[in-house]
């Protein structure tokens, strides 16, 4: 199964803006709708409340992994842990990557959000070697599969 | 996102590494490729053409078993498994809740920096 996200983005502002927009916390909350209690940093954890109306009930935690200026910002957390009820510290959190880069229009995002399996990427990315378009043809057997049944 | 795709994704969630983490196995991957076909197989069935024993084989099956991917029927002295498409397409509705929830949030960045 292929289990990450991937976005790609291209965006009408510098490199620069983009970043600001990404780790300062304010900014963060601003376009993310999270209301959070301080400034990002590495191998911290980040706290608030979410601001998406209808959902300001839930509280947002994160840890910030790394920070590497106008090129990089990853964190890992429960992504959209929208249940109360569930205890989510229980599960294993995903890690959440922004790559920047700049491109002549501004800047090109890329997002990807791994870790749905619970196995390390490293050997997750050797399975993938091995099973070479094995993987792909059968996960496409299966989704016809399911897309039939369904 | 709406209150009531929300609301029912939050209701059906449980825990889904273990799906997924069932799949990353090229033995049991194609073993699911095999059930596919909607028919349910013995264990001799699947076994055949395979380098690994019928028990090598069978625990994979049982593993699949306890995810939820197969369920296995007994006929006679034989058990026979087939495979059940709901944990698969749960996990494929919770990615594309979650790709969904990305897809809004950077429109709403791009919408950020660009004013």
């Amino acid at each position: 199964m292929d289990s990450h996200i991937e976005k790609r983005i291209e965006l009408k502002a510098p490199v620069s803006r983009v970043w600001r927009a990404l780790t300062d916390y304010r900014e963060f909350g601003e376009w993310f709708r999270v209301k959070l209690d301080g400034p990002f940093v590495p191998g911290q954890v980040s706290r608030g409340q979410v601001t998406y109306p209808g959902y300001e009930h839930l509280k947002w935690e994160a840890v910030v992994q790394k920070m590497e200026p106008e090129r990089l910002f990853s964190f890992t957390w429960h992504p959209y842990a929208v249940d109360p009820k569930i205890d989510y510290s229980q599960e294993t959190p995903t890690l959440v990557e922004f790559r920047l880069e700049k491109t002549t229009s501004g800047t090109r995002l890329l997002l990807t959000e791994s870790g749905f399996d619970n196995i390390p990427s490293d050997r997750r990315l050797e399975a993938f070697r091995m099973n070479d378009g094995g993987w792909t043809e059968q996960m496409k057997n299966i989704e016809t599969y399911v897309a039939q049944k369904s | 996102m709406s209150h009531k795709s929300r609301s029912s994704l939050a209701a059906k969630r449980h825990p889904r590494a273990p799906v997924f983490a069932a799949l990353g196995d090229e033995t049991r991957l194609s073993l699911v490729a095999k059930l596919c076909s909607g028919q349910a197989h013995s264990i001799s069935q699947l076994t055949e053409g395979s380098k690994l024993t019928r028990q090598a084989i069978t625990k994979h099956l049982r593993l699949l078993e306890r995810v939820g991917i197969v369920h296995s029927v007994r006929t006679g002295r034989e058990s026979r498994f087939e495979f059940d498409p709901e944990p698969i397409e749960e996990m494929k509705k919770y990615l594309d809740f979650v790709s969904q929830q990305w897809d809004q949030a950077l429109s709403r960045l791009k919408s950020f920096v660009e004013d």
